[in-house]
């Protein structure tokens, strides 16, 4: 199973090469983000490139996860969350009022830290949120979506004489990679992942960093983890969040080599966190 | 793990192993009395139960079958003297029909039934030819039954001067006295019924003319206060059972709409506080309030129909709703949040996320609290003594704008009537029907449940 983390890895390398910087896809500015009376976020400014893997690092309560919730504005389910400042797609501000949420949400998919399938086949699973938006004319172009997600996805091998089966009977690292198929299903142009393989085993966790490195050739993705080992491998740059603020962003090597600030350099040798 | 040097008290290991075995009989001890209590609580409650249902039954189940006299019975044509059936005549219009059809039945009504009714059974005693003595012979068949024969012609003239078997309802006394519920030793002036008829009664008893028949009168009759025998519960099932088609129609859409918003789009503030903790002390208000409120508001604010299933439906509608409301919202706060997240990070709309993710998988408890608060609605008495569901109706109501009690009144007023030793029968065997129409509606809570019921 190294060999797969290794060949990851490898395969990763070589791309920070052939990726240079790509256009901007999205760009946060001084966002802030309060939970009733207490900002939990103060004064984000980072921008996202096209088809690059951004890692978001930093202790417990950091605000990753609550700044990775802002960019496609899942924060609005909390009550008594507020978000200011701006944060642009492609140039647009998504919390403008013309803008409508659920088209944000087809644009800016989503994985969530415990594999969430929902409760129906492994079939209907994918085929959600296609039929939401009506991107397939007819059951045949449905099959399509559902049969290419599942094989992006690296699941369809392995599913592919039970799409009738519920979802939720697939092991853990399954179920989180049925996820990326549905995030995937909607052809969305930024990927938000909270953490995905903190629920699973070594051998899926693999699976999934794998399948993150492919996906980057197609889509943006945003990764939030705790893994640090993790945010080495699958991602070209890495944030690092610590109380609320931003601390630095930079290439990962530069990050994990030689940060600029002491608090950064301070929690990837372990020091706290 | 630093505290190497931390001075705590150590215990030396045989004194701490003496100290923990001291203390483990104290526990185990404790554990055996816990669990002897909580089992003997089960017991206590299964045998009450038990109790319960047997001395239902043990009481009620005789009732299931009644004296009935079947006999020969000749339509006398001396005795019924009618004109023939009036048809319609060229010209005229269906209302004179109609009047010279009530003439009709006016006269065949007046026609001397309790003469047939005490010939069929001088056919059978034939040693009773005092004339006085023959009168008492009507005491064995119950008083209704006149009306069941004249209806019989009504529907088909063409009975009289012809000999038909037939079933007759014995007297309620002759079916105490037969069935025993009487101290057969008590003096004659103690008895329901006079001598010679209690002999008779044994007589045709034994010859087999009086026999015990399944009791279908019970379930195809209304109450009744003239012919005991025949009092039937049809009129307060179907009362209950338009009650119950209401509840469901009003209190289960409403409290299920209510509690969606509340739960999944109203805003967290004092004013929804303030719905939410009404909605509690709703749940807790005794019923007998409900039926105040309905008598003071439907009945003398909208002038709705007194002792109508409507009127009594939509208190308990008001009844049921807090119970629905709180069984869906607990219901829907049960629902993972992981789905509606997997629901919303997809793109669905709010709407979307409920109708296609929250709603399917609540759907289970959801049914539950429904039919839970139905079943305790169609048990309610209280409220409907206030709206006048308790007064004596002898008719089944067509619509639920018509007169009617429901099983539990009918229960109440059974449990009341003068004549004990035959309706005590009778109001057990009403409380099986109504304990049998309460677990079905519970097995049907728990097969739907089963049925909608998804793992994740």
């Amino acid at each position: 199973m190294e060999d797969t983390v290794m060949r990851a890895t490898l395969v990763n390398a070589e791309k920070f090469v052939g990726v240079a910087n790509g256009a901007l896809k999205m760009a946060a500015r001084d966002v802030r983000v309060f939970y009733g009376e207490s900002e939990a976020l103060h004064g984000v400014d980072l921008d996202i490139y096209e088809n690059e893997v951004l890692a978001f690092i930093g202790p417990s309560g950091c605000g990753k996860s609550t700044f990775l919730r802002c960019l496609n504005r899942m924060n609005d389910t909390i009550d008594g969350c507020r978000v200011t400042g701006r944060i642009e797609l492609d140039g647009e501000d998504i919390y403008d009022r013309s803008l409508d949420v659920v088209l944000l949400r087809a644009r800016v998919g989503m994985v969530f830290q415990k594999p969430n399938p929902f409760p129906k086949s492994i079939y209907e699973n994918i085929a959600y949120g296609p039929r939401l938006h009506g991107l397939a004319s007819g059951r045949a172009e449905l099959d399509d979506i559902v049969e290419r997600s599942l094989q992006r996805a690296g699941l369809w091998e392995e599913v592919k004489d039970r799409l009738e089966q519920p979802g939720t009977g697939l092991s853990g690292g399954q179920q989180q990679r049925l996820c990326i198929a549905r995030a995937i299903a909607v052809s969305p142009e930024v990927i938000l992942m909270d953490e995905p393989c903190s629920a699973l085993d070594p051998i899926a966790t693999a699976k999934v960093e794998q399948l993150i490195t492919e996906l980057s050739e197609t889509y943006t993705i945003v990764i939030v983890t705790h893994n640090m080992q993790q945010a080495a491998r699958v991602s070209r740059r890495t944030a690092f969040f610590h109380l609320g603020n931003l601390v630095e962003v930079d290439d990962t090597t530069k990050i994990f080599t030689s940060p600029s600030d002491g608090r950064t350099e301070d929690y990837i040798t372990g020091r706290f966190g | 793990m630093h505290n190497d040097d931390a001075s705590a008290p150590r215990t030396d290991p045989s004194t701490q192993r003496r100290l923990v075995e001291r203390s483990l009989a104290r526990r185990h001890g404790a554990e055996k009395r816990f669990r002897a209590a909580g089992l003997a609580a089960v017991f206590f409650g299964l045998g009450m139960v038990a109790l319960l249902f047997a001395s239902i039954l043990a009481k009620g189940v005789p009732a299931f079958w009644q004296a009935t006299v079947v006999t020969e019975v000749y339509f006398d044509p001396e005795i019924i003297k009618v004109d023939p059936r009036p048809v319609a005549q060229p010209g005229e219009t269906p209302a004179q029909l109609h009047e010279r059809e009530m003439a009709w039945q006016t006269q065949l009504t007046m026609a001397n039934w309790n003469r047939i009714i005490e010939n069929t059974l001088a056919a059978h005693l034939p040693e009773v030819t005092d004339a006085r003595a023959r009168a008492r012979l009507r005491q064995l068949v119950t008083s209704g039954e006149r009306f069941v024969l004249r209806d019989r012609v009504i529907a088909d003239p063409a009975l009289i001067g012809q000999r038909l078997t037939l079933k007759l309802l014995a007297d309620a006394n002759v079916d105490v006295w037969l069935k025993g519920n009487i101290d057969r030793s008590l003096p004659d002036s103690q008895q329901q019924l006079a001598p010679d008829v209690r002999a008779w009664a044994d007589q045709l008893h034994e010859r087999g003319v009086i026999q015990m028949k399944f009791n279908t009168t019970l379930f195809g009759n209304p109450d009744s206060r003239s012919s005991l025998a025949s009092a039937g519960l049809a009129g307060a099932f179907v009362g209950s059972l338009f009650m119950m088609a209401i509840v469901i129609l009003l209190a289960v859409p409403v409290g299920v709409a209510s509690a969606v918003y509340l739960e999944e789009f109203a805003p967290r503030n004092r004013f929804t506080d303030l719905i939410e903790v009404n909605i509690n002390n709703l749940a807790a208000v005794p019923s007998i309030i409900f039926g105040l409120l309905g008598a003071a508001v439907f009945i003398n604010w909208f002038h709705m129909p007194l002792s109508a299933p409507i009127v009594g439906g939509l208190v308990l509608s008001l009844m049921t709703l807090p119970t629905v409301i709180i069984a869906t919202r607990s219901t829907l706060q049960a629902i993972p949040p992981s789905i509606r997240q997997a629901a919303l990070g997809i793109g669905a709309s709010k709407v979307q996320m409920i109708l296609h993710h929250v709603l399917p998988l609540a759907l289970p408890g959801i049914l539950t609290g429904a039919i839970i608060g139905v079943a305790q609605a169609i048990g309610e008495t209280a409220p409907l003594l206030l709206i006048g569901m308790s007064a004596f109706v002898a008719a089944v109501p067509a619509t639920p704008f018509d007169q009617s009690t429901a099983l539990p009144v009918q229960i109440y007023l059974w449990q009341g009537n003068e004549l004990r030793n035959f309706f005590e029968a009778r109001t057990s065997a009403a409380i099986i029907v109504l304990l049998g129409l309460m677990l079905s509606l519970n097995a049907l809570a728990i097969w739907l449940r089963k049925r909608f019921e998804k793992r994740w």
